[in-house]
């Protein structure tokens, strides 16, 4: 049973790190019905500048631990935002109008461009995290002994789901997000900016993303420059989970797939375990094809 | 024969003479050339033709090359006479994973087809069976012979890749002007209209994913017998995006165009050696501004003409 609820609550803290880069898939396809392949590299920006910013200014030596990290998070989360917008002023926004395809290989390549750039910048080995930042101690919750960061990562990440969430139900932008994601011809027609809508999500998407960066260099210690393509698919596999497209889906599709991986990996097999998640994938996409949470919508004729 | 009938062989005679002034090397990166090109051709069919979303095609790749590295290596059989087993190989893995997923909408369909290319290189590592050798992969294929000529060297390997080339482009070329290429069309252009004319269309989508999984199959066995060594790390989720790349780049649905995406995608990286670890950096902002500045593709697939057959002028002859 311990066994049980530490890979639990494991897959809950991977899993809602699935869900934040998730959450950057879902947004840019819900308004331009993109696959963004480079969202994975914000997410390994994310790490790597993390790692910059925590051993040039050390803030957490002058602000303490908890307010060092969440400043430093901060920090990240605006810089990777200001590196989405770029992207998508080079390399979407002059394909808006042409086939969705051509789109999705201008990708591609600005994944392998921001990929190699990050290698050229830091190298090609693994870096380290201190792993001094926040205290190595583990908490004890009804017994069992589950560590700190974990906790961190998770009431972190279910704040961050919890703050877009309101912001795309509740604020005027937000409304305007998901009016574009419906008809962006409507959209424009009601009076929305719609290249600030793209704009808007071209900013919290890889900020979230980076924000993920930052959080698994903290819980694993370790980074590299090729981590984004793991990551990066597993989220999207997340996003395709809950109904690409849909907020609380890539939510709901994140925690759900690092709780199955985490599990399958610990009674299945540890060696199937990236094969596991896609399985699950194959057979939640076979008895509902549009995902869990995906609108049930008859083509358009 | 008209301008147009000519260009092929245009392409065809300096392909036919060029190894012989080059290295090696350099015949070695054309053989790649030539293996992509064909990988991408087949790919054509399902992403150009058929306007499904395939980014899991290294998958079906990797069941040919390694059906060819496994029988040979077992019983013995010669690697080329494997070529149509490969194909009938790869082509029934497609068949069974696509059946029940063909119905997915765009995305959908593209992270399954991901998902397949992962599951089939992760099956590999885990030796599945007992029979792929792990991630080591498969070692000692036997030489293909044609004859009594055994094919060792870069050249004979250029001659038999780009032979194999031709025959692939003259295949999908009459499957393009066939019946199969225009229901095709049909059902990538409107979906519903195709139904309603009577195209089953599940049918045609299966049959598109099946060809071109075989090409792709028979494909992997010229890798099998050219590398004589196979490991999983040459069927990655990469290679998959490769093809991809080349089939958008070049012009989706145009010949010609995946072509010149091939000699681009697979001999870019080789003539940017210059920047040494640079080199990709630069190969990604390419591709952004290839595709920036021609997105439709490079060589973009023509609409198909059709004459009227010459006759008395006018309209509404009944």
């Amino acid at each position: 049973m311990e066994q049980f609820f530490q890979q639990l609550t494991n897959g809950l803290a991977v899993g809602s790190i699935y869900a934040l880069i998730a959450l950057g898939y879902t947004m840019v396809y819900g308004v331009l019905k993109l696959i963004n392949f480079a969202h994975s590299d914000m997410f390994t920006l994310g790490a790597y500048l993390g790692l910059t910013l925590l051993t040039s200014l050390a803030l957490t030596d002058h602000i303490g631990p908890l307010w060092g990290t969440v400043v430093l998070a901060l920090m990240v989360m605006g810089l990777v935002a200001m590196v989405g917008a770029l992207l998508d002023r080079v390399a979407y926004r002059p394909l808006r109008e042409s086939p969705r395809l051509s789109a999705v290989v201008s990708a591609l390549g600005a994944s392998i461009f921001l990929q190699n750039t990050v290698m050229l910048i830091y190298g090609a080995r693994y870096r380290v995290y201190p792993h001094d930042i926040l205290p190595r101690v583990a908490l004890d919750v009804f017994g069992l002994q589950i560590p700190l960061v974990r906790i961190l990562i998770l009431c972190a990440s279910l704040t961050m789901m919890a703050m877009l969430y309101i912001f795309i139900q509740r604020t005027r932008i937000g409304t305007a997000i998901r009016a574009a994601a419906i008809d962006q011809g409507a959209a424009r027609l009601m009076g929305i900016d719609v290249n600030r809508v793209i704009l808007m999500v071209f900013l919290v998407g890889p900020a979230l993303g980076g924000a993920a960066g930052l959080m698994v260099g903290l819980y694993y210690g370790q980074i590299n420059f090729t981590m984004g393509w793991g990551y990066g698919l597993k989220a999207f596999t997340a996003a395709i989970l809950g109904g690409i497209g849909n907020i609380p889906g890539a939510m709901l599709g994140g925690v759900l797939l690092g709780v199955v991986e985490s599990l399958g990996a610990a009674y299945l097999s540890f060696a199937w375990k990236d094969a596991i998640a896609f399985c699950v994938l194959i057979l939640i996409l076979i008895v509902r094809p549009t995902g869990l949470l995906g609108e049930r919508v008859a083509e358009k004729v | 024969m008209n301008r147009r009938q000519l260009i092929p062989l245009a392409v065809a005679a300096p392909l036919a003479v060029l190894p012989l002034f080059l290295n090696a090397y350099w015949i070695d990166v054309l053989n790649s050339i030539g293996i992509y090109a064909m990988l991408g051709l087949s790919l054509n069919l399902i992403v150009g033709h058929a306007g499904l979303f395939n980014l899991g095609h290294a998958a079906f790749y990797a069941v040919g090359a390694y059906t060819a590295a496994i029988l040979n290596t077992t019983f013995g059989i010669p690697v080329l006479l494997l070529l149509p087993v490969c194909g009938l190989a790869a082509g029934l893995f497609a068949l069974a994973v696509a059946r029940p997923i063909i119905h997915l909408r765009g995305d959908y369909l593209c992270i399954v087809t991901i998902g397949v290319g992962e599951i089939v290189r992760i099956a590999l590592v885990n030796n599945l069976f007992g029979i792929t050798g792990g991630s080591n992969g498969i070692f000692g294929i036997a030489r293909p012979s044609i004859f009594d000529l055994t094919l060792r060297t870069p050249l004979h390997f250029y001659y038999l890749i780009w032979i194999f080339v031709a025959l692939t482009v003259f295949v999908f070329h009459l499957l393009e002007y066939s019946r199969f290429g225009r229901a095709l069309n049909y059902l990538r252009e409107d979906d519903v209209a195709a139904e309603g004319s009577g195209v089953n269309t599940a049918h045609y989508k299966l049959m598109a994913f099946v060809v071109g999984a075989g090409w792709a199959g028979m494909v992997g066995n010229i890798y099998a017998a050219k590398m004589t060594i196979i490991s999983p790390e040459s069927f990655t989720f990469w290679e998959s995006v490769l093809m991809f790349a080349i089939v958008i780049l070049g012009g989706s649905g145009s010949m010609p165009g995946v072509l010149l995406g091939a000699f681009l995608i697979v001999g870019l990286p080789e003539l940017f050696r210059e920047f040494a670890n640079a080199r990709m950096l630069v190969f990604g902002a390419a591709m952004i501004a290839m595709m920036v500045f021609r997105t439709q593709g490079l060589i973009p697939s023509r609409p198909r003409i059709y004459r009227i057959p010459a006759g008395e002028k006018g309209e509404g002859r009944a």
